[in-house]
């Protein structure tokens, strides 16, 4: 355990089920990590300080903000970005929905909201509206799409 | 961000050493929550990062039968999720389950919360009127400082280089008692508190009678503040109107709040009023069952 230099870490993690070997700088983000060492830019950067939720990923099973996480901190551990979400069969039911519902405007918040609202679905699948709007309070807007959004999700919802 | 080192040792003697060597130049991390953006925003200049999450003894939460030892990196919907803590210690849960949204509440805990020491922070009143107490780990040994005894102003604690907060200890709550949290925010998530008030009252056998209670204020002052005189005013006094409002008076009186952008000092004041008398009532209610 050197902590002379800040030496690159050896991290092995997998991402949307595919294992990736690394050399993360310690003080990267998961963030810039998924960004710009593997090149997964569906991952987007908002406030830099967890208020906005557009970097959202799940970090085995739990929605985080990755941009206060590092990407040191992965190894070892099951990341899953919106680029995991559609299958070569088709769209996420989520993406689906929010496509019919029109759940969007300039998009940069959606690949955050789309993972937190499957992190939802994925332990209750019939949250009530009161539950989706208190789930995503960590995830802004900034076209004040909220009332499609939410309706996108309950579509989505069996 | 100043490049740092990050290290993530397995034991309490390897992390307290790296923050030895590195002195207030490094800095335990648990959820990052506050650590990632006061680094990122040159607050502070780290040469190290010591993740603690692969510490056993800071991971793990128990109920042993006399307390509940909550691990200082133990993530906030461990907390709230846990179903004999939502039994026994809902007071805690009312702090734990406000923190941030529910990407925040992944990561972030109730060590990190007292840690980071805002005046705001919602998870260490709950923790003061439960007579917690903070177990503190360095090179020479073991100590325990009482919550409220753990800020000393605005992110200053009673913390020394070399210092790791292991583990906060919470007492069984006595027979008859009732605790709970509440802050007012113009936002109901995602939000910082205005103000905001923790009760902890222990009711006679009859529920009829105070026996004792503590009072704290978070957003009023430099630190969260235990308002004394406000919880023993209630002590050997029936739980009615006259005595809780009393009591709420005592509660203005303790706070000494600021004007910034959140609310006036006059508005702080007269939300611990309010909000002291409603936690009164709702940790009576509790203690009642």
């Amino acid at each position: 355990m050197t902590t002379n230099s800040p030496s690159k870490v050896h991290v092995t993690t997998t991402i949307n089920g595919q294992q990736h070997e690394l050399l993360v700088p310690p003080y990267m983000s998961l963030l810039d990590t998924l960004r710009e060492l593997i090149g997964l830019t569906g991952t987007k950067e908002g406030c830099l300080d967890g208020n906005c939720g557009a970097c959202t990923v799940s970090l085995d099973g739990r929605i985080v903000d990755s941009c206060l996480v590092l990407g040191a901190e992965v190894d070892g551990k099951n990341v899953d970005t919106v680029e995991g979400m559609a299958t070569p069969e088709g769209l996420h039911p989520l993406q689906q929905a929010f496509l019919e519902e029109a759940a969007l405007q300039c998009g940069i918040c959606t690949p955050g909201i789309l993972v937190a609202a499957k992190g939802l679905l994925d332990n209750e699948p019939s949250p009530s509206e009161g539950r989706i709007r208190h789930w995503l309070a960590g995830n802004l807007c900034r076209c004040t799409g909220y009332d499609k959004i939410v309706r996108a999700v309950q579509k989505a919802s069996s | 961000m100043h490049p740092f080192a990050y290290v993530a040792p397995g034991t309490i003697d390897e992390a307290v050493a790296v923050l030895n060597e590195h002195g207030d130049r490094a800095r335990p991390m648990a959820g990052g929550t506050d650590l990632i953006v006061k680094a990122r925003a040159n607050a502070w200049e780290l040469d190290a990062v010591v993740d603690i999450k692969n510490i056993p003894e800071l991971m793990s939460l128990s109920d042993n039968g006399d307390g509940l030892s909550i691990g200082a990196g133990v993530p906030c919907y461990q907390v709230y999720g846990n179903s004999d803590i939502a039994a026994g210690y809902p007071g805690i849960i009312d702090g734990a389950s406000i923190i941030g949204g529910i990407q925040i509440q992944s990561r972030a805990g109730l060590g990190g919360n007292l840690c980071n020491a805002a005046p705001s922070a919602d998870g260490i009143c709950p923790l003061i009127v439960h007579s917690a107490v903070a177990k503190i780990t360095n090179a020479s040994g073991t100590r325990e400082v009482a919550v409220e005894d753990f800020c000393t102003g605005p992110s200053q604690t009673v913390l020394n280089t070399g210092d790791l907060l292991v583990s906060i200890e919470v007492p069984k709550p006595a027979a008859n008692s009732g605790a709970a949290y509440t802050r007012f925010t113009p936002r109901n998530e995602m939000d910082i508190a205005v103000a905001g008030v923790g009760v902890m009252v222990v009711l006679d056998s009859s529920g009829q009678n105070f026996e004792s209670a503590r009072i704290a204020l978070s957003a009023v002052g430099p630190t969260p503040i235990l308002a004394s005189a406000a919880g023993d005013s209630l002590a050997g006094k029936p739980v009615n109107d006259e005595t809780i409002a009393a009591a709420a008076a005592l509660a203005r009186d303790a706070a000494s709040p600021i004007t910034d952008m959140r609310g006036t000092v006059e508005q702080r004041k007269q939300l611990v009023e309010v909000l002291t008398g409603r936690m009164i009532n709702k940790a009576v209610e509790r203690a009642r069952g």
